[in-house]
């Protein structure tokens, strides 16, 4: 097919289109968590409860197996926080002063990035995937004539595994940051562990962790609605799963990154 | 092969039919329908009625599957009335809805079994979700369930692990665990090899005779059709081209009728429209949403 170039209109048509389908899909997205708050609060009410097996299960698979790779990037960013705050501070003789940078970063910035992207990367793909599946085979339709509301059953779990399991590994993500990064500090310049220890947790504050933290639930939120509502929009078979999972993907990353930035300009002026 | 009009009814007679009641179970009226732009349904009316086999025949895009949906209302119509179970679907409360809902069993034609969920769990989980049984009790419901469609000692196995047609059986069980009064399956018989195919019509057949419900059956085999239907509804474009008994279909004078049980399988294309919207990737908006 002979390549065309598009005319002006058709070029405001496509941002229309565009801006169109992404308003709708922020409203897709606020529905479903209204949903997800209805469910959760009157499920018993109606007869529908949401199963605690459910949530036991996501909790699983989105947390306790995502531990060994945070363990080894928050670590791995640790380390790469001391040897770079250590290299910077030492043109001007300051490299002992490293704890507050490393502090700082590791709670306020790393750990929730990190945990953010990586749980984004593992569980949010695996939700669009599991829910496109589910919704091209025709289960969802199942549920739905069972008289199973879908979102109660597959949504409501999800969601909440994550807004517990995104902040825990997040805190899990702090620990094993500053513990390695304190390792090659103690390693560097022969501060010892103890003294590490007690530097940092006089400069950090409770702020710093809720600010962390709260961020970390943030992201939660984005990385299930942002797998939820691709999933769902799954068309044309197999082909239209994999598309959705990777743009589930792209998506949930770019929301935490922007998420991330505003909570920055916000929280630091 | 030739269809003898004789002989499949002669055929049809070596099994005594129940007695299908003269109540409605479903009733649609003038039922139009939209995915989109395009209207699919244009002006639908039919009932089901209480005991009956009505299969729903058509050429390929002609819009059955889209009416087994609405009738089991998992999708939203542009216009008509619809009852199901004497309930007015634009009137009924969100809990009728749903004590209706249980009263519904379907069989998709890929069977939708939860692929996470050994055989006996997904037979289970309407029981599990919908009753307060003890779980021994539900495991001997699902079990007796599962013997019905000849599938006993299977439950602990994955969906993956089956065969098409085990995997159809399957799902004929889990549809009918909470015994509803109409069952609904979308081509039941598709992508199987004639011997399972037919053993899978004689199920239909078996479990219409043994628990009195209302089985509507999608379909574009002829001789599955014949073989099982009380009635049959031939939709043609978006439209209702007859509704009758398997005689009256084949003594129909209709041309569109008759080309319809004399067409052979090369006729049988997909839909323009349909070919079209999928080479564009035009998508369908508002299914964003479970
Ligand atoms: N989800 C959908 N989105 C858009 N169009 C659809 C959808 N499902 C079916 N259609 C269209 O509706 C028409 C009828 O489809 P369908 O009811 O599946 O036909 P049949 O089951 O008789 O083969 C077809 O032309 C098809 O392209
Ligand atoms: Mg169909």
């Amino acid at each position: 097919m002979a390549e065309r170039k598009l005319s002006k209109m058709e070029r405001v048509e496509d941002v229309g289109r565009t801006t169109v389908a992404f308003v709708e899909s922020v409203g897709n997205g606020g529905i479903l968590v209204a949903e997800s708050i209805y469910w959760l609060l009157f499920g018993v009410r109606e007869r529908q409860p949401v199963r605690l097996s459910a949530v036991i299960h996501q909790m699983m698979e989105i947390g306790v197996r995502a531990i060994p790779i945070i363990f080894m990037l928050t670590g791995t960013i640790g380390v790469m926080l001391a040897i770079q705050g250590i290299h910077t501070l030492r043109i001007f003789g300051a490299e002992s002063r490293v704890t507050i940078g490393i502090a700082f970063s590791v709670v306020r910035e790393f750990a929730p990035l990190i945990t953010g992207i990586l749980v984004a990367g593992r569980s949010g793909s695996a939700l669009a995937a599991r829910i496109g599946t589910m919704k091209i085979n025709q289960e969802i339709d199942a549920l739905k004539v069972m008289g199973i509301n879908p979102t109660r059953f597959l949504v409501v779990p999800a969601l909440l595994a994550m807004l517990v399991m995104v902040p825990a590994l997040t805190l899990f993500g702090i620990f094993t940051g500053l513990f390695a990064a304190g390792l090659y500090v103690n390693a560097d310049l022969g501060i010892s562990l103890a003294a590490y220890a007690h530097d940092t947790i006089d400069i950090l504050s409770l702020d710093d962790l809720g600010h962390g933290l709260g961020k970390s639930v943030i992201f939660a939120i984005l990385i299930a609605v942002i797998g939820v509502v691709n999933g769902a929009g799954v068309q044309g078979g197999a082909e239209g799963v994999g598309t959705a999972t990777t743009r589930a993907v792209v998506q949930s990353i770019s929301a935490i990154i922007v998420t991330d930035m505003l909570f920055a300009f916000v929280a630091t002026r | 092969m030739s269809r003898n009009p004789a002989t499949i009814l002669e055929e049809r007679n070596k099994r005594q039919r129940p007695q299908s009641g003269p109540d409605a179970v479903i009733e649609v009226e003038d039922l139009v329908t939209h995915y989109g732009d395009r209207m699919i349904l244009q002006g639908v009316s039919m009932e089901v009625r209480e005991k009956e086999i009505m299969v729903i025949m058509g050429g390929s895009g002609s819009g059955k599957s889209t009416l087994l949906r609405h009738l089991m209302a998992l999708e939203n119509k542009t216009s008509g009335t619809m009852r199901i179970l004497g309930y007015d679907i634009d009137k009924i409360s969100r809990k009728e809805f749903l004590e209706v809902r249980k009263k519904l069993g379907v069989a998709f034609q890929s069977g939708a079994l939860f692929s996470s969920m050994t055989v006996g769990d997904n037979i289970m989980l309407p029981l599990y979700e919908h009753t307060d049984l003890d779980p021994l009790t539900m495991e001997i419901m699902a079990r007796m369930k599962l013997e019905v469609v000849e599938l006993s000692g299977f439950e602990d196995l994955m969906p993956s692990e089956l065969s098409g047609g085990m995997i159809k059986r399957a799902a004929f069980a889990r549809a009918i665990v909470m015994d509803p009064r109409v069952l609904f399956c979308d081509e039941p018989s598709a992508g199987l090899d004639p011997v399972v195919a037919s053993a899978l019509d004689d199920l239909i057949l078996d479990m219409r005779d043994a628990m009195g419900m209302s089985i509507v059956v999608v379909t574009h085999e002829l001789d599955s059709a014949f073989k099982i239907a009380d009635r049959i509804t031939i939709l043609d474009r978006g439209k209702i081209l007859m509704i009758g008994t398997v005689e009256e279909v084949l003594k129909s004078k209709s041309d569109r009728v008759q080309a319809l049980l004399n067409r052979t399988p090369e006729e049988d294309v997909m839909d323009p429209d349909e070919y079209l919207d999928r080479l564009v990737g035009e998508s369908n908006p508002g299914t964003a949403h479970l």
